[in-house]
């Protein structure tokens, strides 16, 4: 067995038994790398001098009372929206080509306290739009099940990485799916945590209103692990929660006698593909074997969803990436004899083409005249999408369903037509509008793809989303799934 | 044709925080350029905005003493626009829930009261400067300023002429000063006023086209700058011509207001509710907490001069105008001056000295102590008024005590009988002329010999003993 196919405590055990050291893991992420990188393509930029430098570091703490980091010496990727310092940070954009921050991400100095080891920055659409990887401004991720397949997106990078074997786990972002759909795609475990349970600070914004950061892993085991150390609040982000962080590995305890699942009809109804609903048929068997019950419930206003979700988080990017003008940083176009060319040079030629698509659908959604009718009114909506979620999770647990409608798709397959690229996410961006945590976990496979089942929760109770997710996967063996590369 | 003049005035304080309202750099005046400054506030990818809460206290505490209703639910928005000094390419204000709304504010004109209403006062961030190369190949940015937090003040179009919008203005700087909140310095920007005008004819009820004047950079200017377009205005409407929706500025020199740009339909900023900020709820406790730090006001203080200082209602009110004058009036009193002397010369030579020299008050060597004792030398009779002019120069110049110049430089006045007889006898000895003049009704003539005493003795003499002995010296001839 690799060594990438242990488990977190497997490996602080390791670690803290003197029986390996931080070096040799380092070694061994770099050198799966080097193996499988030409194929995957999840990597970026690779920190290489760095990481090395960090782990000889750790070593010298090992044996000692200073190896106190809950993650001690193991290897992580990414995404390329999270600030880095001194590591380069693009977004996946030619704009930031050349970009290293000046300061690290909230959760990057979270995970230097817990002494993980950065290995490098994971590929990701362009500024996290996409649900592919196809909008990369540098190169297409490819999904180690199959590499004629899209990884998902925005955060394919991340969730390849760990598909892959080349880290241990990685950090994703989710604004509408991006962190649950990229995950269901590679066979791996993701959440996206509650708006506001982890601190943005640092993330590139995308939807300030929507974003959240979240882990991406192989178990559930090891996500509550990683989500342990990078949730809690933050006094440099407003929008973080003033809420008592929870004991996440405690949640695993395997039981789940009694709980209350709601499966929305209109997810496992139209556009959802048959053999993907027969995966969570399967799976809601299983969980009806370990002492829960399920009935079927209505989310009516999701069907909304995708549209709100466009109108809204278009909005905010169009505003959130006007700070990419050329003037202080990034790339700056050489063609231009005035301040006007300057932005617009430098803006036509950074952007790629679907990041411009947003802004300008944003632009117009917020334009005076027009305002009402498309911002003010999807606000309206998202009330109702969410008020839809707070009623069926007073009479029930999680909400269970499907993270995608069909596994990953043929790269080119549907980047003729953003309408049908968009549909992709119909069933994540009704939890990012409505601020809940929702998970996505391995449930087989569908003609030799993974399909991802969602587990969705209340509003910071990603503890119960842990514990049936762990009793799930601790039932099957869908998670010892892994892509032969 | 007769035209009723409409104006409204835009009012941006910097409020004197230690810290920018986002974030913890210093919102010090006059350090390098862009040395002020950190990630969040250079607009780096991911930084987030963080409400500074004494920004809030302050713009709360102008909103009160400006009459403003404090609205309870409160919320910032993002205002976009795209331009090098301003880094995020939006900037955080307030849009449709100002802080404060539905204020007023009391100005006095030739002795007539009238309230001007105050639509909104609202918090935003300041933007960065720009500095361009007089050849025009490049532009500077220092973003120093940037984040340094603002309230802008709107009022009703309540204004009718220029003379009211100067007293609006020196009203709002007094309030703004006495509530301290801002410095409100217009040559360091911390003050600046944007005035929008327009006419329309005597009985129309509905406005005609505004023209905003910008780049004001004093309370005179604005008054002539409108004054100049008030009648630019009449003659275009006069002549049958119409007013176009402008942009205008105030040159200086030739004393006229001229074309920056026309305004084409208005510039759309696309606000939208700022996601990274939560909106604010303010509490009674909080209004109740900062209703109690607000310190006396102008008209509070003005009415207490009256009141127990027995002071006339145009000294109490020329007084109170600067609360740095106003303050330091107060610290002569302490010091044991009486009001009436000690207004007298606030208003006389100190103010005069200041306005000479282009100086505020705590820029001088005088201090209140010294004005204080060199006031209770004049009453003590040992230095005549005008004496008191010499060691006064010397006091607000170079400071000191005053009973020590007065000594080291001879100043004590000439209050010995004796000695003051013989010199009056000796100049009505060298001036008979006068005598007769005065014995033959010319009062003239008394005012000359006891110049000429005065001349004599350096001005030492005390002025009323004088008087006397001079009178008493012809009536013995």
């Amino acid at each position: 067995m690799s060594l990438f196919e242990k488990k977190i405590s497997e490996l602080h055990e390791l670690l803290h038994k003197k029986e390996m050291k931080v070096s040799e893991l380092v070694d061994a992420s770099f050198s799966r790398i080097s193996e499988v990188d030409d194929k995957v393509k999840a990597f970026l930029t690779l920190n290489e001098e760095g990481a090395r430098e960090q782990a000889k570091y750790l070593d010298s703490k090992m044996g000692t009372d200073e190896m106190r980091g809950l993650l001690f010496g193991l290897p992580i990727g990414v995404k390329d929206n999270i600030s880095t310092k001194g590591l380069r940070t693009t977004c996946g954009s030619q704009l930031l080509a050349n970009f290293e921050p000046v300061f690290d991400a909230a959760v990057v100095e979270r995970l230097k306290k817990a002494e993980t080891v950065t290995v490098g920055k994971l590929n990701m659409d362009e500024f996290a739009m996409g649900s592919s990887n196809e909008n990369s401004g540098f190169f297409q991720t490819r999904n180690p099940w199959n590499t004629d397949y899209v990884p998902g997106g925005s955060s394919g990078g991340s969730a390849a990485a760990v598909a892959a074997g080349e880290v241990f786990f990685s950090l994703g972002s989710d604004t509408g799916g991006s962190i649950r759909q990229p995950a269901a795609y590679c066979g791996v475990v993701g959440l996206k945590p509650t708006y506001g349970r982890v601190s943005r600070f640092g993330l590139v914004a995308f939807a300030s209103s929507l974003d959240q950061i979240g882990p991406i892993t192989n178990s559930v085991e090891d996500n509550a692990f990683l989500f342990q150390a990078i949730s809690g609040y933050d006094k440099m982000d407003s929008t973080s929660a003033n809420v008592k962080n929870q004991d996440y590995t405690a949640a695993l305890t395997g039981d789940i006698q009694g709980l209350k699942i709601a499966v929305p009809k209109e997810y496992i109804g139209e556009g959802v593909d048959e053999d993907v609903k027969n995966r969570i048929m399967d799976a809601l068997k299983v969980l009806e074997g370990l002492g829960a019950e399920w009935e079927e419930v209505s989310l009516p206003h999701s069907k909304y969803g995708v549209a709100t979700y466009y109108l809204l988080a278009s909005s905010e990017a169009s505003s959130n990436l006007a700070r990419f003008d050329g003037v202080r940083y990034g790339v700056r176009t050489e063609n231009a004899d005035n301040l006007l060319e300057l932005y617009n040079h430098t803006r036509s030629e950074g952007f790629g083409n679907e990041v411009k698509r947003r802004i300008m659908l944003g632009t117009f959604a917020l334009s005076s005249g027009f305002y009402d009718a498309y911002y003010k009114k999807a606000q309206k909506v998202r009330t109702l999408i969410k008020n839809d979620f707070d009623e069926v999770f007073e009479k029930y647990d999680v909400i269970l369903g499907p993270t995608a409608p069909t596994t990953a798709f043929k790269i080119g397959a549907k980047t003729d037509d953003p309408l049908t690229m968009y549909a992709n996410d119909i069933l994540t961006i009704p939890v990012n509008l409505a601020g809940v945590p929702a998970i996505s976990v391995p449930c087989g496979l569908s003609n030799g793809l993974p399909v991802g089942l969602q587990i969705i929760g209340k509003a910071f109770d990603e503890s119960t989303i842990y514990r049936v997710a762990h009793a799930y996967e601790h039932a099957t063996d869908h998670h010892q799934n892994k892509p032969q590369l | 044709m007769h035209f009723e003049t409409i104006i409204g005035l835009e009012v941006h304080a910097e409020l004197k925080t230690n810290s920018k309202i986002f974030c913890s750099c210093s919102t010090e005046f006059g350090a390098p350029p862009n040395t002020n400054v950190c990630p969040i506030c250079l607009g780096h990818p991911g930084v987030l905005p963080v409400v500074n809460r004494q920004a809030v206290d302050f713009a709360m505490r102008a909103a009160m003493a400006l009459n403003c209703e404090i609205t309870r639910e409160t919320k910032f928005d993002r205002k976009n626009y795209f331009y090098p000094d301003n880094p995020k390419a939006y900037q955080i204000s307030q849009f449709d829930k100002p802080i404060g709304q539905n204020g007023w504010i009391e100005i006095e004109v030739d002795g007539k009261k009238k309230k001007i209403g105050i639509t909104r006062l609202h918090m935003e961030e300041d933007a960065g400067k720009s500095m361009h190369a007089e050849d025009g190949t490049h532009s500077l940015v220092d973003l120093n300023r940037q984040g340094t937090p603002l309230v802008e003040i709107v009022s009703e179009p309540d204004i009718r002429t220029p003379e009211e919008a100067y007293a609006y203005l020196e009203k709002m700087k007094a309030i703004l000063q006495y509530t301290e909140v801002s410095d409100c310095k217009m040559e360091e920007g911390s003050l600046r006023c944007d005035a929008n005008i327009s006419l329309r004819p005597v009985g129309q009820e509905e406005f005609g086209t505004k023209t905003e004047l910008k780049n004001l950079n004093s309370f005179a200017n604005v008054q002539k700058g409108l004054a100049h377009e008030e009648v630019r205005q009449e003659k275009v409407l006069l002549s049958g011509g119409e007013i176009l929706q402008e942009t205008r500025r105030f040159d200086e020199v030739s004393k006229k207001t001229i074309l920056m740009r026309v305004k084409e339909g208005s510039d759309d900023y696309r606000y939208f509710p700022e996601p990274d900020l939560v909106g604010l709820s303010i509490d009674e406790a909080w209004i109740e907490r900062v209703k109690s730090e607000i310190p006396e006001l102008p008209d509070a203080r003005k009415q207490r001069y009256i009141d127990e200082l027995k002071l006339p209602a145009y000294d109490a009110k020329v007084l109170t105008q600067s609360k740095k004058m106003s303050d330091y009036f107060e610290k002569v009193l302490d010091n044991g001056a009486d009001a009436k002397a000690a207004s007298n010369w606030m208003m006389g030579e100190v103010s005069a000295y200041l306005n000479a020299e282009y100086k505020e008050i705590d820029e001088v060597a005088l201090t209140p102590d010294g004005l204080a004792k060199m006031i209770e030398l004049i009453e003590k009779g040992t230095i005549s008024s005008k004496i008191a002019k010499k060691v006064f120069k010397e006091l607000i110049e170079k400071g000191g005590d005053p009973e020590a110049i007065v000594k080291e430089k001879g100043l004590v006045q000439i209050s010995d009988e004796g000695e003051l007889r013989g010199i009056v006898t000796g100049i009505l000895d060298e001036n008979e002329q006068s005598i007769i003049d005065y014995k033959n009704g010319k009062d003239r003539a008394l005012g000359f010999l006891v110049g000429q005493v005065m001349k004599a003795t350096k001005g030492k003499a005390n002025p009323p003993m004088v008087n006397k002995l001079i009178v008493d010296e012809i009536e013995k001839r």
